[in-house]
């Protein structure tokens, strides 16, 4: 289907993006890669009267680290965060995870801003930003201000930017000794949104794993932490009775809903598969 | 109604400037105002891949790209490329291993096999199959087209050796 008719500008200036927004309120719509928007609106699920286009806002570039924080502005491209150096080597699971999103044609333009902005539930990148524990940076007409991820996915495609705000940047804190992280999802087919994926991170010291952070995607309205998976595993050897004792907790954490290409059950299941592979791996790959 | 936006494109090397309304898409534009039909519209929702064209060097869906997003940038069609002699060896291969029945999926197979192979000149089957994972084919089964692409692939780098 074709969309309903919009109007179209490109700011050249975060300023000139407030004052858009503030002139059109509901009626605008930020466009990024348009990966996810562009959808909808051929589908006519929405209908802005306005696409405020920010791909030429320059101050939402560029990959770079400074004092330990590792910054990505809100209009790298999926394919950008795959193949940058200072991505593999501060967030590496950025990296792995992006190499799961979608086909090359889409991650050629889709944004990582515009990932977590539009929260999609099963959606990669938000699982990850999570699990580094990342501050996403938000701009709006009074100032900036830092979001602590943990405090920005509030629901099923609702996230704490509020109207005339544009998320600028995403700062990861850079991957401190010996710490690791792990990202594996099962998808019907390659580039589907996944029906469980997890993004790990924690500290290995010899055997033991530490501060390891569990977070799903595809299994909840929002990118949720397996707590008591955590727990269960904390400071002890990654071994396949603690792996198994792991797995059998996950009911606690997670209580995925039936949708059309899996139900609960299934979730429950394949979530319990990718915590043994993942934490597997890690705990390998350390040895 | 919205007004129309006037924008120049490069496309296939020769700059056009057109008036098109901002909800017209890429590939829309190609097709309807430029005549390059090549380029195929199918799902219009980004799941397909019949859209792909290649836009300032990469490959992206027609469907999910406004005109107005192109203002300025460089497109190559299938029409380009294929006038070019860039894809030949990829062309020659889809032939000898009947790697297209209806031909509705082809131009974008060819556009994203070639993308594959600019990156990764030898990829293995899974590769292959792996990157033309977001290109549909009704017809053929996908077996013809990973050949094609395969043997594509050993005869360029044959022949670059
Ligand atoms: C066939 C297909 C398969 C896909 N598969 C996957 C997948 O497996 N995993 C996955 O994660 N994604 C997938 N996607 C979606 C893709 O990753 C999108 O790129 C991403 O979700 C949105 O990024 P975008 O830049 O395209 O955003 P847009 O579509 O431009 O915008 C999305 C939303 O975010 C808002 N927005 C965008 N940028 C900002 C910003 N900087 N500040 C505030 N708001 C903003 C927009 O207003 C809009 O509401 C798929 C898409 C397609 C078409
Ligand atoms: S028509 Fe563009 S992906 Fe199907
Ligand atoms: S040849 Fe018919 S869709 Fe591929």
């Amino acid at each position: 289907m074709k969309p309903a008719p919009f109007d179209y500008a490109k700011p050249a200036s975060l300023e000139e993006a407030f004052s858009l927004l503030d002139g059109h309120g509901e009626d605008a719509r930020l466009l990024a890669g348009g990966q996810s928007l562009l959808p909808t609106l051929n589908m006519r699920l929405s209908a802005p009267a306005i696409l405020v286009d920010i791909s030429a806002l320059e101050a939402l570039r560029g990959i770079s680290i400074d004092n330990g924080m590792l910054r990505i502005g809100a209009l790298t491209t999926h394919t950008e965060l795959k193949a940058s150096k200072e991505v593999a080597r501060a967030a590496p699971l950025l990296a792995e995870a992006a190499s799961h999103i979608a086909h090359p044609a889409v991650r050629n333009r889709g944004t990582f801003g515009g990932s977590l902005a539009h929260a999609d539930p099963a959606a990669e990148l938000p699982a990850c930003v999570l699990a580094l524990d990342a501050s996403l940076e938000i701009a709006g007409r009074g100032g900036t201000r830092k979001v602590a991820a943990a405090d920005f996915f509030h629901g099923l495609f609702e996230t704490d930017l509020g109207p005339g705000e544009i998320l600028t940047a995403v700062e990861v804190p850079v991957l401190r000794k010996g710490f690791r992280s792990g990202f594996a999802e099962f998808a019907r087919r390659s580039g589907d949104f996944a029906m469980s994926a997890l993004a790990a991170h924690g500290r290995f010291d010899g055997e033991r794993v530490h501060e390891l952070r569990l977070v799903y995607a595809g299994v909840d309205i929002r990118p949720v932490r397996a707590q008591t998976a955590e727990q269960t595993v904390e400071g002890k050897a990654v071994t396949a009775d603690l792996l198994a004792d792991a797995m059998a907790r996950l009911g606690d954490d997670l209580d995925p809903m039936d949708d059309p290409h899996a139900s609960g059950v299934m979730k429950l299941h394949l979530s319990g598969v990718l915590l043994g592979r993942v934490l597997s791996a890690m705990a390998g790959a350390h040895r | 109604m919205t007004p129309s936006r006037e924008i120049s494109v490069t496309v296939n090397g020769e700059r056009v400037t057109v008036r098109v309304e901002p909800r017209k898409s890429l590939v829309d534009f190609l097709r309807e105002d430029i005549g390059l039909t090549g380029s195929h519209v199918g799902c219009e929702q980004g799941v397909c891949g019949a859209c792909t064209v290649r836009l300032n060097g990469a490959i992206v869906r027609g469907c999910l790209t406004l005109a107005v997003q192109a203002d300025g940038a460089e497109v190559w069609t299938i029409e380009g490329v294929s006038d070019s002699g860039e894809i030949a060896a990829l062309q020659q291969a889809f032939l000898a291993r009947n790697a297209l029945q209806c031909g509705f999926c082809t131009p974008a197979m060819l556009l994203t096999a070639a993308a594959l192979l600019k990156e990764n000149p030898a990829p293995t089957r899974p590769e292959i199959r792996e990157y033309l994972s977001g290109n549909f084919c009704r017809c053929t089964g996908y077996q013809a087209i990973v050949d094609a692409v395969e043997s594509a692939a050993s005869d360029m780098t044959g022949a670059g050796s």
